[in-house]
């Protein structure tokens, strides 16, 4: 158990600079998950606390020891990586014991740490399975177990879930959660996907461009979102924006102005405070999404709307309106205002 | 084309090079540098000193007509080994690709010639044939014919050529049935429907088709009869007669030792070398094509 | 492979089909002749030879011919022979897939200076068959003191880099992130090459050994060169020595018994690990 800090770290492969000065502090079992879309250096990220990719400058510390020089395995570190990595020599017996083999840790110690890694994981009666004959949730817990067995100061996710169905991915996300608070182990867990961003994380981590716009908790960053790019790639459907000047009353100071689909209603034409056409329609049950075209712009425009609600028609003149305060105000940079 | 993964230090991996780059610098690298070096100079008569000549060597050699000669017989020698194993072989991979069941039999029982050395497959054929005891030119005699490859040119080179495409059918018949096999047999029905019987389809689909494997084959079969058959023309021939059958390899073999000319001999590696090298560019030309394709 | 049975099939019953067995048993036949033949004169009498034609089926002196052979020979028993043409082909295979598994790792999972440069030394052996270069090396060898030896019959011969560039090919195709969770688990180089690598290249490195194996077994020229003592000859060059120079009739019944002897273990590793054969075929040829 430790806690992690990143010190206005960055990195750069020869002349590209990839992450331009992170700083985050994690406390000891928090669950941290770093979200952004591809390219945007979060699994650099992780890689450097890991010790699998070298800090250009700045600092990483787990639990107050610097560690930029030290080598993976001496970080008390467990990773668990995008395609599990699991020896297809080895069965799963053996992929969870090896890096205990190497700590030469005692032979009863293993057997035991395993026995109790493959309770956990209901593994049992595939502990003399080769991967290749598991399926893919199954080598999924046994990349898990690989990581728990080793009784780390600190779990690392390299989007896990990826190469799962969506079924599967659901249910090992619980999964996931429901261990690491068990263990009480810190975790640092990278994905693309925010919906797992949001359901596992303690707090969030936004990533864009090798910069973290933002940290803080999933509902703290949904509600109320720093900057235009986290207010754009978290929540979906995705926020509206709309030119400032093109809004009724925007504040002054603002350039553009970002409205989520859930904070808009349908009024009927010529109230409202913008009109539009309806494009089409999305009925999922529960909500309706409707996609309009709003009268001067060419972009779509998405209102999330309760289901029960009477359903407009493509090519139906209708007009939108919102409260005041769910105006989410950005400036030319994109900063929230 | 670089691993993500690469781990740190010069000592270990100069430690784990090192045995290859050892035995590849005194084995390889230097004897190779020596052919091109002695290529320039000849020994004085009593082998004390050598003289430079330059490119004399390669001069005397080109207007040598024994070696010129030697040029033109790997050439036939070459052309009609791959000819006749590839011809052979191919026969026998399209009756094998008609079966459903049991071409696993004729290839275990088609591919064994590829492990007997060529210089044992000189001595059956030589067996066969001998002048004496040989079973073949026995039953020729009955017939009429007297065999006599000790003296004869033409039927020496026959018999080189056949020891020679003898195993290496075997070699051949896996490519091309592997080949045959990869054509998807959609493709072949689709030509039977549209009314194409067994030759026509052959020739203008399943060919076409196979002609990255006969290609490949084409330039692995012209580098084995340039340079793995020499056990065969030793055994069989010695080169004979009036050097019908001396091929480039043997005549390296034969000037440098037999007759220790060793200025020539090493020309001849280098000539030898430069045929290699494109032989080389080319087939690895094919293959960049090959992952292409 | 899952065929589609019969009736999806183009003409491949009844007349054709019949006739596609016949023409494959004539070629098996063809390609069998040589070796049947061989086997015959193995089993009878130098007389039965000599007065051609000779019988083709096989006689009683199996046991005399071969036990003649292996323990007498012409210049050295047979049984010696095999057994240095069984330590030159091993020699061969396990020395030529040892260093070229190390450097392989060597290139592939290290950065250091003047990697490239190995890698395309490395590369330039592949151009030059033992044959091209045999003067030099010979002297080479000869000022090592040797001939007549194991050494050098077998290292001149392994001075190639087929294999490392076979094994370069394969271990480029591990996944990266194995090596990366090797190294979380606390793995260093050699460990990971030992544990990981090794265990991963069993295949390839099986598949290698069958055709190493066969090539070292069967070379003639290396052999007849430097091995001028003839307990140092190997078996397949030593059948040639076994002729006589001048015009006496050859013992063809212990020459022949030679010649079966020198193609059965390189014949019983293809049909036996046919699979892995093919495949280390297909493989060096990529």
């Amino acid at each position: 158990m430790a806690t992690i800090k990143l010190d206005n770290i960055k990195k750069s492969f020869g002349k590209t600079d990839v992450i331009h000065g992170v700083d985050i502090d994690i406390e000891d079992g928090e669950f941290i998950v770093i979200v952004g879309p591809s390219g945007c250096g979060k699994s650099t990220l992780l890689r450097m606390v890991a010790g699998l990719e070298t800090v250009t400058s700045g600092e990483i510390l787990i639990d107050g020891v610097q560690v930029n020089g030290v080598e993976p395995m001496d970080r008390d570190i467990a990773m668990v990586f995008q395609n599990y990595a699991l020896y297809p020599h080895m069965s799963v017996e053996e992929n969870m014991a090896y890096g205990l083999k190497i700590a030469k840790t005692p032979k009863a110690e293993i057997t035991e740490r395993v026995a109790e890694a493959a309770r956990m994981l209901q593994l049992e009666p595939y502990l003399k399975r080769k991967p290749r004959e598991l399926s893919g949730g199954q080598r999924q817990r046994v990349a898990m177990g690989r990581a728990i067995v080793r009784k780390p100061k600190v779990f690392l996710f390299d989007e896990p879930l990826s190469n799962l169905d969506a079924k599967l991915r659901v249910q090992m996300r619980l999964e996931i959660k429901e261990l690491q608070s068990r263990l009480g182990i810190t975790a640092l867990y990278v994905t693309h996907d925010q919906v797992e961003a949001m359901t596992l994380a303690d707090r969030m981590v936004v990533m864009n461009a090798g910069e973290a716009d933002q940290i803080g908790a999933p509902l703290e960053v949904y509600s109320n979102p720093q900057t235009e790019f986290v207010a754009g790639f978290i929540g979906s459907p995705a926020t509206n924006f709309l030119d400032a000047s093109t809004i009724p009353n925007a504040p002054a100071s603002a350039a553009r102005i970002g409205i989520r689909p859930e904070h808009i209603t349908l009024a009927p034409a010529g109230q409202g405070r913008l009109s539009g056409e309806v494009i089409f329609t999305e009925a999922l049950g529960a909500e309706t999404l409707v996609h309009l075209r709003l009268s001067g712009g060419t972009e779509t425009f998405t209102i999330r709307q309760d289901g029960a609600l009477p359903l407009p028609a493509p090519g139906d003149a209708v007009a939108v309106d919102w409260e005041d305060d769910a105006m989410m105000a950005f400036s030319e940079g994109g900063r929230r205002v | 084309m670089e691993k993500r993964v690469t781990f740190k230090g010069w000592l270990l991996p100069m430690c784990l090079l090192m045995p290859q780059i050892i035995i590849t610098a005194v084995f390889f690298f230097y004897p190779a540098g020596q052919a091109i070096y002695q290529s320039l100079f000849i020994p004085d008569p009593f082998g004390l000193s050598m003289q430079w000549v330059g490119l004399g060597n390669f001069e005397y050699l080109l207007g040598d007509s024994y070696y010129r000669a030697s040029f033109v017989t790997t050439a036939v020698f070459s052309i009609l080994v791959t000819v006749t194993s590839m011809g052979f072989a191919l026969y026998l991979a399209v009756l094998a690709d008609r079966l459903i069941k049991g071409s696993g039999i004729y290839r275990t029982l088609l591919i064994w010639p590829y492990a007997v050395a060529p210089a044992v497959a000189g001595v059956l054929w030589l067996f066969m044939f001998n002048t004496r005891v040989g079973v073949v030119s026995w039953y020729l005699g009955l017939l009429g014919y007297d065999w006599n490859h000790v003296l004869n040119e033409a039927e020496a080179m026959g018999l080189v050529v056949v020891a020679s495409s003898w195993g290496r059918v075997s070699y051949n018949f896996l490519f091309f049935l592997a080949g045959l096999q990869a054509i998807p047999k959609s493709v072949i029905e689709a030509a039977a429907i549209d009314g194409a019987r067994f030759w026509t389809r052959f020739r203008t689909i399943v060919f076409p088709l196979l002609s990255p494997t006969t290609f490949f084959l084409l330039v692995v079969n012209i580098v084995y009869a340039f340079f793995e058959t020499f056990g065969v023309i030793h055994t069989i021939t010695s080169g004979g007669p009036q050097q019908a059958t001396t091929i480039l390899v043997y005549k390296v073999f034969s000037d440098g030792f037999v007759s220790q000319d060793l200025g020539s001999s090493a020309a001849q590696s280098v000539i030898l070398l430069v045929i290699v090298g494109a032989l080389t560019i080319v087939q690895f030309k094919f293959i960049e094509r090959r992952v292409h394709y | 492979m899952a065929r589609i049975p019969d009736e999806g099939m183009v003409e491949k019953r009844g007349i054709g089909h019949y006739f596609t067995h016949v023409g494959l048993i004539f070629g098996v036949l063809i390609i069998f002749f040589p070796i049947w033949l061989a086997f015959v004169a193995s089993t009878v009498t130098q007389s039965d030879i000599i007065r051609p034609p000779m019988p083709l089926w096989p006689g009683d002196q199996f046991l005399t011919n071969y036990s003649k052979a292996l323990t007498s020979g012409i210049n050295a028993p047979v049984a010696l022979m095999l057994m240095n043409s069984l330590i030159m082909a091993m020699g061969i295979a396990l020395g030529k897939i040892l260093i070229s598994l190390l450097s392989a790792f060597a290139i592939v999972y290290f950065k250091f200076p003047g990697r490239r440069l190995f890698f395309w030394l490395i590369f330039l052996t592949l151009m030059l068959p033992v044959e091209v270069r045999i003067v030099p090396t010979y002297e080479v060898v000869a000022g090592f003191g040797m001939l007549n030896s194991y050494s050098g019959l077998i290292f001149p011969l392994i001075a190639s880099a087929t294999a490392t560039f076979l094994f370069r090919q394969f271990f480029m195709t591990v996944p990266d992130e194995l090596a990366e969770a090797a190294r979380v688990d606390g793995a260093r180089p050699m460990r990971f090459f030992w544990d990981i690598l090794l265990p991963m290249s069993r295949t390839n490195i099986a598949a290698l050994f069958v055709i190493l194996f066969i090539y070292g077994w069967n070379q003639y020229l290396w052999p007849l060169l430097i091995t001028t003592d003839p307990s140092m000859n190997t078996i397949v060059m030593g059948i040639k020595q076994m002729f006589p120079s001048g015009d006496d009739f050859a013992d063809w019944p212990v020459i022949m018994a030679t010649s079966i002897l020198a193609m059965l273990p390189p014949v019983v590793v293809v049909v036996s690990m046919q699979r892995l054969f093919i495949r280390g075929l297909v493989d060096s040829e990529k």
